[in-house]
Order: C-alpha cells, then sequence, then structure tokens
C-alpha cells in the first residue's frame, strides 16, 4: 500500500507541476499584452497618424515610421511571395523524390529558423557594402529574404494536402501538368497558400535586427528608396533606449500598433485555415 | 496522349518543360542561399580572419580604436543566455505539452495550444522594450536581492547569484529568452507527443501505469529524438535572438567574474548596437566574421535539430 500512495503522490505532485508549467506560459503572455496594451493605448492619438517623428522634446508622431514600414513590408511580400510559391511548387510537384527537392526542403526549414540578423548582414555585405549607403531597398531585400522560407512551406504544406485524384481528373482530360499545377492544385490550396503570405507578412512587420544594417531608419519623411527609410521597429528600438519620456511614449504607441496587427494576422490566420479545413 | 496535330503537343511539351525549370530555378535559388550568406559573410570578414585567424574566437579583446578583437565575450555572452534560457525553457515546455496532450479537457486544448503559440509570434522587440522598461526593474527590486539571499548563500552556485542587482545583465537576458523559446519547444513536444501509438499508451494504462508513469515511461522513451530535436530548435532559436537580448543584456565588453548578474554582451547584441557606428575596415570585419561565427553556430545546432525530428518521423511512417 505504501508504494501506491508514493505513486499517487508522484503522480499529482508531476500533474499539479505541469499545471504550474502552464500557468508560467500564461503568466508572461498576459502580462506581456498587458503592458503593451495599458501603455500603448495611452499614447494613441490623431497626432501618431499624422505627424512625423520629433525632435526629442517636441510633441510628434509616428507617420513617417508607419509609412516607411508599410511601404517596405508591402514590396518584401511581392517580391518574396512568387519566388516562395514557385519554389513551393518545385518541392510538392516534382522534386518530391530528388536531390535537388530534397536538400531544398531540409535548407529551407532552417533558413526558416536561421537568425535574421545574419539575413541583415548578408544584404549589407552584398549590397549595401557595395553601393556604399543605406537605404530602404536594401531594407526591403532583407525582408524578402525572411518572407521567402516562411512562403516555401506553407505552399509545399497546402499543395500536398491536395488529393491526387484531382491531379488524376485533371491529366485525364488532357491538361499539360503546368495548367494542372496553377489552376487545380493551387487553386484548390489557395487559401492555404495565402495563409502562408499572411504569415510572413506577420512575420516581417516586427523584424528590426536585418532593418539596422539595411534601411537603417530616418526621422524625416522620404519615400525614395535609395535613402535610408523610416519604419517602425527601428524607430522604436531607438525612442525606447533613449531617456526621454516623449520618446518611450511613442515607442509604447508603435509597439501597441506592431503587436496588434502581428497577433491580429496571427489569430485571422488560424480562423481563415480552420473555416477552409472544416468545409 | 493522343493530341490531335503534333504541333499543339510539341508547343505543350515545350510549355510544361519551361514552367517545370522555372520552377526548378526558383528551388535551387532558394537553397543557394544558404551557400552565399556563408559566402558573403566570409568575404565581408576576410581582412578580420586572415590578421587574427583562429585565436579570434579566445581573445578576450575588444578594442576599436587599437583595431584589436576578439570573438570570447560577446561568443560567452551568446551561450551563457541561451543556456539560463534552455534550464527554464525545457522543463516548463516539457509541462506545458504534457498538460496539452494528456491534462487539459479536449475543449480547452486548442484555445490553450493557441495562446501558448501567440508568444512566438508577440515581436522581439516587443519583448525587449518590456524587459528593458518593465520587468527589470521589478526583477533588481524583488527577485535578485531574494536570489542572492538565498540560493546565492550556497557554496560554489551561490556565486552565479551574486554582485549588485542591476536588473539588466545575462541573467534578466536569459529568463527572456526563455519566455521566447517556451513555445517553440513546447509545440514540437506536444506534436511529437501527440505521435505516440495510442496502443502504447493504453497497454500502460491498462497495466495500471499513473498518467505520470505512462508519460515518463512510455510517452518520452519513444519520442525521445523528437524531444531532443525541439529543444535544439529552441536553442537554435536562443542563440541567434537579436532585440530581446540587445534591450536588457547591459552591453559591457567585460567577463567580470562568473555571476550572472553581470551584464555582459552577446554576438547578436554586439552586432546590433555597434555596427552602425563601425568603420569600414578591420571594425566591420571583426563584426561581420562574429555575424558568420553565429551563423555557423545556428546552422549546425538547427541541422542537427532536423535530423533528429526527421529520425522520428520516419520511425512514424515505418509504424503506420
Amino acid at each position: 500500500m505504501k508504494l501506491l500512495t508514493r505513486r499517487k503522490l508522484t503522480n499529482h505532485l508531476a500533474l499539479a507541476l505541469s499545471m504550474a508549467a502552464m500557468s508560467f506560459g500564461l503568466f508572461w503572455l498576459i502580462w506581456i499584452l498587458w503592458t503593451t496594451f495599458d501603455l500603448g493605448v495611452a499614447g494613441l492619438s490623431l497626432d501618431l497618424f499624422t505627424k512625423m517623428t520629433p525632435p526629442p522634446g517636441s510633441s510628434g508622431g509616428l507617420l513617417n515610421a508607419i509609412v516607411g514600414s508599410a511601404i517596405m513590408v508591402g514590396l518584401a511580400t511581392l517580391l518574396g511571395t512568387p519566388i516562395g510559391i514557385f519554389t513551393g511548387i518545385y518541392l510538392a510537384e516534382y522534386g518530391r523524390h530528388t536531390w535537388l527537392g530534397k536538400s531544398t526542403r531540409f535548407f529551407n526549414d532552417i533558413l526558416l529558423s536561421a537568425p535574421s540578423i545574419v539575413i541583415g548582414l548578408f544584404v549589407y555585405a552584398i549590397y549595401v557594402a557595395k553601393v556604399g549607403k543605406f537605404s530602404g531597398f536594401s531594407g526591403v531585400l532583407a525582408l524578402a529574404l525572411i518572407v521567402i522560407p516562411v512562403v516555401v512551406s506553407t505552399t509545399e504544406n497546402m499543395l500536398r494536402l491536395v488529393p491526387n485524384s484531382l491531379r488524376e481528373a485533371a491529366f485525364a482530360l488532357g491538361a499539360p501538368k503546368r495548367l494542372v499545377i496553377m489552376k487545380v492544385t493551387l487553386r484548390a490550396s489557395v487559401a492555404g497558400v495565402i495563409t502562408g503570405v499572411l504569415l510572413a507578412v506577420a512575420r516581417i512587420a516586427g523584424e528590426t535586427a536585418p532593418l539596422l544594417f539595411t534601411a537603417l531608419s530616418n526621422q524625416f519623411w522620404s519615400l525614395d528608396l535609395n535613402e535610408p527609410m523610416a519604419n517602425l521597429p527601428v524607430t522604436i528600438f531607438k525612442f525606447a533606449m533613449s531617456p526621454f519620456t516623449d520618446w518611450q511614449q511613442l515607442a509604447w504607441a508603435g509597439v501597441f500598433l506592431i503587436t496588434l496587427g502581428v497577433l491580429g494576422l496571427n489569430i485571422a490566420t488560424r480562423i481563415l485555415f480552420r473555416q477552409k479545413h472544416k468545409l | 496522349m493522343n493530341s490531335p496535330d503534333p504541333s499543339t503537343r510539341i508547343r505543350r511539351n515545350i510549355g510544361d518543360l519551361l514552367f517545370f525549370n522555372l520552377t526548378r530555378a526558383f528551388a535551387a535559388f532558394t537553397l543557394l542561399l544558404l551557400a552565399g550568406i556563408i559566402v558573403s559573410l566570409g568575404i565581408g570578414s576576410w581582412e578580420s580572419i586572415s590578421k587574427f585567424g583562429v585565436g579570434f574566437l579566445w581573445s578576450q579583446q575588444w578594442n576599436p580604436p587599437m583595431d584589436d578583437f576578439g570573438a570570447l565575450i560577446p561568443i560567452y555572452g551568446t551561450i551563457v543566455t541561451s543556456l539560463i534560457a534552455l534550464v527554464i525553457a525545457v522543463p516548463v515546455s516539457f509541462g506545458i505539452a504534457l498538460f496539452l496532450t494528456e491534462l487539459s479537457p479536449v475543449w480547452l486544448r486548442r484555445p490553450l495550444g493557441t495562446a501558448i503559440e501567440l508568444l512566438a509570434a508577440i515581436p522581439s522587440i516587443v519583448y525587449g522594450m518590456w524587459g528593458l522598461l518593465v520587468f527589470a526593474p521589478l526583477f533588481a527590486q524583488y527577485v535578485q536581492p531574494f536570489l542572492a539571499a538565498t540560493i546565492g548563500q550556497i557554496p560554489f552556485i551561490g556565486a552565479l547569484f551574486s554582485g549588485p542587482p542591476l536588473g539588466i545583465g545575462l541573467l534578466t537576458a536569459g529568463i527572456i529568452l526563455a519566455i521566447m523559446i517556451i513555445p517553440f519547444i513546447a509545440s514540437v513536444m506536444r506534436d511529437v507527443f501527440a505521435v505516440t501509438p495510442d496502443m502504447l499508451k493504453e497497454s500502460a494504462y491498462g497495466v495500471g501505469g499513473t498518467t505520470w508513469e505512462v508519460v515518463w515511461n512510455v510517452v518520452l522513451p519513444y519520442t525521445k529524438v523528437g524531444v531532443i530535436g525541439g529543444i535544439m530548435l529552441g536553442l537554435g532559436r536562443a542563440l541567434g535572438e537579436t532585440m530581446a537580448v540587445t534591450f536588457v543584456i547591459g552591453n559591457t565588453n567585460l567577463i567580470s567574474g562568473i555571476s550572472l548578474y553581470a551584464p555582459g554582451n552577446s554576438i547578436t547584441s554586439t552586432l546590433a548596437n555597434e555596427f552602425g557606428e563601425a568603420t569600414p575596415g578591420l571594425y566591420t570585419g571583426a563584426l561581420i566574421e562574429l555575424g558568420l561565427i553565429l551563423f555557423l553556430i545556428t546552422l549546425t545546432v538547427l541541422v542537427f535539430s532536423k535530423l533528429l525530428l526527421m529520425r522520428l518521423a520516419r520511425k512514424e511512417g515505418s509504424q503506420a
């Protein structure tokens, strides 16, 4: 009987610790989100969206940073998505068992977790150092390189979910393979592919490290991709590290905007994906 | 293949061939990216590699005005913070995975799993700013003195928790890294726990095993490779994390004793802080070499992780 009591006790202890671990995880999530919400909402105002980033000690907003981020994230998505989709198509439809397919799949998964600061260094080495100045375009390049692996892996996984009978039916009608892919399999998995793209946007929207050596930042309004470009993450970094309270206030507001956008996208993709798969 | 007229068939084949090669070219591009990163960082840091040689790895010098550089302090910071993160994150992630697979009511599994995954979606700059302005002051005021008064009194280990409670430093960076990698390790563990065949688990429950005994003696041994793979994935993430660490590590190029309360520098925080102000030439080269070292370390860890996870997937495939 003593053994049984001990076994039961161990079990209860382990399960209690497991619950404690779960609460530990949720505790940080709630604390971080609460702080972001609490301090971020206080900084929200119309000025945030209509005024430029100010010098310390005067009031201003984040307009140039928001617009710069939107431009760079948008262009990077446009640049990275097609590369990602075509690579995904190759992996799922042509190269499942080829040497190229296997190695690309393997290293793509590794790129997915590779440190983003190294991507920034890479773009610095191949582009910024050659051109001789920081520019919005190099920021776009760095972000696009982060988009690619995300889109590749979701596209491949989604294409693999398409049942083979669909492909066979299309082939039986005499359709060439490229049309089978573009008009049948890709179309059948379009919701999944869009999910991947949205996740990629969510991923790069908050990326700071790759922009430090590429787009840098810009205190002023500039839409020129050949000049350093203002962006939210680097502006937040600079403002949060500063001793000025009005800068920190703006940084909290920026953090709130980014968190809201990124978490919103993440939750939206989950809902989109789940609805598709209930059908 | 009985197309009505041969020319349509040829055109069709050419179209297919073009499309095939287009997708193949993009796949090759993605693959070459990795090699391109290593080669270009190697070229970018050549000046520093040829000047300092292998000694770069264990030199403590970091002296921009004298053009004398060594990687020991940043490497030390990166490894110490990542190890702290693992020590905290591995048991917690195991607990979370256990909760999600065996304990939680079914209707709660999805929302709780999503909540933990959202921790991974929060951008690292948010962790950094929160860590510096919210967490660090509280940590310095309440937790650090408490740890110093309790664990700090134990011989040997105590030295790790001594020194002035600054709030920022290696320990704080490690704790924030732990929070950031918990979702990665926990979700891999949850997924691999789920591949344990139900029959195995049911047999163990059938002979009277408790939940804990089933998980510890059946599920964990069966999924061992996958669990280690998940831990390695978390380690890979921790090593390369930049912004959160830069905010809270203290950015000091000194190793003063073994205390974890001491501020330091990691590879990533050195890059983030100094790259923008570095003069071209040796200084920039040394920083790029740091990036190369970081990339090679994370690459090794992630390759290892991926191979382990693939081994578990093969095992599962062969039994299905």
